[in-house]
């Protein structure tokens, strides 16, 4: 049990502080730091799939007026560590995917390091790459974990027996694209080299976390972290591809460091990132669910198939939600992967329980189906008394609550019949579940300072958008017992004490218990009435972390689905979600980031594709013309709900983390939608025109 | 291949020798130092580099800088005016209209610009009548908002806030 915070900060809705200055566009972000005079660099990209670089010829590029250098494999520093091959940036000529860096040109200005990039000339040794994920694929292998230290298979009881002898089974494969992040400010950074200086390296990046930022970068280049400052007061969105650094930011720290004194600029193009900022593994899932004549699940069992690169490992944890969402006897859970040349798999928004929740959301309706029972109900019967997986109680767990009143507030006991049609199109309504687990990062440290008549709290936080300038100072408040006015937050820097990366949907849970053991430490030790320059360090207590309890936040989503009788287009006008995810800190921002995720789920249902071409080895559709995102004309009626959810074992707060639950279950609520109104049950995503257009009634 | 032009940014009469290449989003950000316009994709495809070019709505990185000698250019910074922000921009704050940010001045821009041509008449897409006045609807504003990508996915938010900053109750 953890003694909870007083809320009166916290609950309230403050308009964001740093929101005057994103309205203005006067936030600065990492491209756009005020240096003097920078350098720009441009990347240059192998143009095969595998094999190696036999030549480059840079000869034309450096005769180009204001071209400053061209930097290869054959003169780049040798890099101290080169054991993560992503980030071993032009250390070898071997190519390992299409789209990896092979140089990079530094100009005078953006429009000539542009023009020089286009004039170096390399010529490769092309080999044969295998780049297409199948389900049979004949390299698939067993990952020892899968991410970020979960077992890689689970088995429990006897599942094929099961599926014998149950009143209702089904078992299908089901799959979820291969989709990219996309943050719209793109991988950017300004990097300066002072090898005098006490702080020789200066990185203004666009991260996730400065710390972590920052000791990826001391391992590859053999730096002491005295030696390097991070620095990121905003991000223009990450969703996990951010979350840890690319090869991007090796690529200008190497060219800060090829020039001396003068500041780089580096930002990938829209098309680069989707070679070198990370993507989600496309996934294939084998589900089988068993249930008996009254519902309750007999069997459940997912089996992953996923890929990842040759050169480093990244295991989607796509099985793990199966593990604990309902309880069944006979259980199962494995993932495989198949090593490609292809780019390296990152994260991605809720990585594991995004796709993880697809497949089994979509099974749980079409055995809902076989039983004659309606898809909420089939739920509720099955919500589990304890964690299946670990026997533990929840800390708390109210999905019957949401799914009871989303259906209350979605209409859901008056739907339209199956396959009804009103007009040209045909209407359905679906549901699925959600779930996200409760983290908090090991370490984090905030400090606390009484500074002329104000307190002022330091923590290297990372705000990507989701509030952390505004929510923090609330945290702040009520720990110190005072106005939220008299808080002032600084984040985003590592001179600030260090900070945990913003993933994981931790942050807030992580640093606002670090925030809390600071402030009670400082009231400990200088009272109410503390003397200008007070100052306490605190940290995240990790003794005091509840290890007895499941913890999880859970949701219900509920979605309409118009389909057109005569072209298929596929309209959502109601997305509904009701979350259970503890304390909300403040229900502005906390509203946009529920309603962002539903959205960014509702993507992945209808939109999000990265088309491979496995005979070259890239994504086709490489841009944002191509890339389907949501846009506002494809979003209707989006409603967030929360429960008040009293949580006394998660942190001193209260709260389970927010920003990525939303994303999760979403599309199968769609898939399920489109099924009751179609008949059509489309079980690859993105659900797109062709694979309703032929089935429709 | 350089050339010489003259700018009106944000109110301030600019004389320039730029690059024939530069984009009036890369003289912006690059040259002035106003980095209120963002690059989001270099290729109009998400609209994050909107700004107002002699009142209209334009999208800056598509824009060749020595094609608009002459040309006054406002950005979501240039909106603001004496330390009060725009109706818009007011909007997009009380709604909560946006997450990162990143997209923000850009769909700010926008839906100044959208306001105009509703007032002028303009029909959309969304629009059932072609030549009866357009009313701010929420179809209205989702569908010319619709060139302005947010990954955050505001959208939701950001409807009701150009209709409250266009008068209409949400």
């Amino acid at each position: 049990m953890t003694d909870l915070l007083q809320p009166r900060a916290i609950g309230q809705g403050l308009v964001r502080r740093d929101g005057e200055a994103k309205v203005r566009g006067t936030a600065t972000y990492a491209y756009e730091t005020p240096v003097d005079h920078p350098a720009y660099a441009h990347p240059v990209q192998a143009a095969i799939a595998r094999g190696r670089v036999t030549r480059i010829d840079t000869s034309a590029a450096e005769a180009l007026d204001g071209v400053l250098a061209v930097l290869t494999h054959e003169n780049a520093e040798r890099l101290a560590s080169t054991e993560d091959r992503e980030l071993a940036v032009l250390q070898s000529p071997e190519v390992a995917f299409r789209g990896q860096l092979v140089g990079v040109v530094l100009a005078e200005t953006s429009e000539l390091a542009r023009q020089g990039a286009d004039l170096v000339r390399v010529s490769f040794a092309e080999e044969e790459h295998d780049s297409e994920l199948t389900v049979d694929h004949p390299a698939l292998y067993k990952p020892d974990k899968v991410n970020p230290s979960f077992e890689t298979d689970t088995a429990e009881g006897d599942v094929a027996a099961a599926m014998a002898t149950a009143h209702a089974t089904v078992e299908q494969t089901y799959s979820t694209a291969m989709v990219h992040n996309n943050p719209l400010e793109p991988h950017a950074s300004t990097a300066l080299w002072e090898p005098g200086a006490q702080v020789p390296l200066t990185l203004w990046d666009s991260t996730q976390g400065v710390h972590p930022d920052r000791a990826a970068v001391c391992e590859v280049f053999g730096l002491d972290e005295e030696q390097v400052r991070v620095i990121c007061p905003y991000v223009g969105g990450g969703f996990g591809s951010k979350g840890t650094p690319h090869a991007n930011v090796m690529l200008v720290v190497l060219a800060a460091r090829a020039l001396p004194g003068r500041p780089v600029k580096l930002a990938l193009t829209r098309q680069q990132m989707f070679f070198l900022a990370g993507y989600r593994t496309p996934t294939i899932q084998r589900m089988q669910v068993a249930a008996d004549r009254t519902g309750r699940l007999q069997a459940i069992a997912i089996d992953v198939v996923e890929q990842t690169s040759r050169i480093k490992e990244f295991a989607e944890q796509t099985g793990t939600p199966t593990r604990m969402m309902y309880a069944a006897p006979n259980r199962r859970t494995t993932h495989r992967l198949a090593p490609l040349d292809v780019p390296v798999p990152s994260w991605f928004r809720a990585p594991g329980e995004c796709p993880g929740m697809f497949g089994p959301e979509v099974a749980l309706d079409e055995l809902a189906e076989a039983l004659g029972l309606d898809p909420v109900e089939l739920r509720i019967r099955n919500d589990p008394e304890v964690d299946p997986e670990t026997g533990k109680p929840w800390s708390s767990r109210h999905l019957v609550e949401c799914l009871r009143e989303g259906a209350e507030r979605f209409g859901w006991a008056d739907r339209p019949p199956a396959r009804h049609r009103d007009g040209d199109w045909f209407v359905g309504t679906g549901v699925a579940s959600s779930v996200y687990p409760t983290m908090r990062q090991a370490t984090s440290d905030a400090l606390v300072r009484f500074e002329e008549g104000r307190y002022v709290v330091e923590i290297g936080a990372a705000d990507l958008g989701t509030g952390a300038w505004t929510v923090l100072p609330q945290i702040a408040a009520d720990a110190l017992d005072v106005p939220v006015d008299d808080v002032e937050v600084r984040i985003g820097d590592t001179r600030l004490p260090q900070a945990s990366v913003a993933g994981g949907s931790s942050g807030t849970n992580t640093w606002g218990s670090a925030i809390t053991v600071a402030a009670r430490e400082f009231r400990g030790k200088f009272g109410a009435e503390p003397r200008d320059g007070d100052e306490v360090t605190g940290s995240v207590d990790q003794a005091a972390k509840d290890t007895e309890h499941a913890a999880y936040a859970f949701g219900a989503q509920f979605a309409e689905v118009r389909v057109h009788a005569d072209t298929g287009e596929l309209r959502v006008p109601r997305l509904y979600g009701v979350f259970a995810a503890g304390r909300i800190i403040n229900p502005r921002t906390a509203r946009s980031q529920f309603i962002g995720g539903m959205t960014m789920g509702l993507s992945m249902a209808l939109h999000e594709n990265s088309v491979w071409d496995p005979r070259i080895g890239q994504v086709a559709n490489h841009d944002l013309a191509e890339y389907h995102i949501t846009v506002n004309a494809d979003v209707g009626d989006v409603q967030a709900y929360w429960l008040d959810e009293h949580d006394p074992y998660v942190n001193a707060m209260g709260s389970k983390g927010i920003g990525e639950i939303g994303i999760t279950g979403t599309a199968a609520a769609v898939v399920n939608a489109v099924h009751r109104a179609t008949g059509i049950r489309v079980r690859d995503l993105p659900v797109t025109l062709d694979k309703v257009l032929g089935g429709l009634p | 291949m350089d050339a010489e032009i003259s700018l009106t940014v944000d109110g301030v009469p600019r004389r320039l020798t730029v690059d024939t290449r530069t984009t009036l989003l890369d003289l912006l950000r690059e040259r002035l130092g106003n980095t209120s316009p963002k690059k989001g994709c270099d290729h109009g495809q998400c609209g994050a580099c909107t700004v107002l070019l002699d009142g209209e709505r334009a999208l800056s990185c598509l824009a060749l800088a020595v094609a608009h000698d002459g040309a006054e250019v406002t950005t979501a910074d240039g909106l603001a005016t004496e330390g009060e922000l725009h109706p818009v921009q007011q909007a997009f704050l009380d709604r909560d209209a946006f997450q990162c940010g990143y997209c923000t001045p850009g769909q700010i821009c926008s839906a100044v610009g959208l306001l105009r041509e509703v007032d002028r008449g303009w029909p959309s897409h969304a629009s059932a009548d072609l030549t009866a006045d357009p009313q701010l609807t929420a179809a209205e504003v989702a569908e010319r908002m619709s060139g302005n990508l947010c990954r955050c996915a505001a959208y939701a938010h950001i409807v009701p806030a150009v209709q409250q900053a266009g008068g209409v109750q949400p």
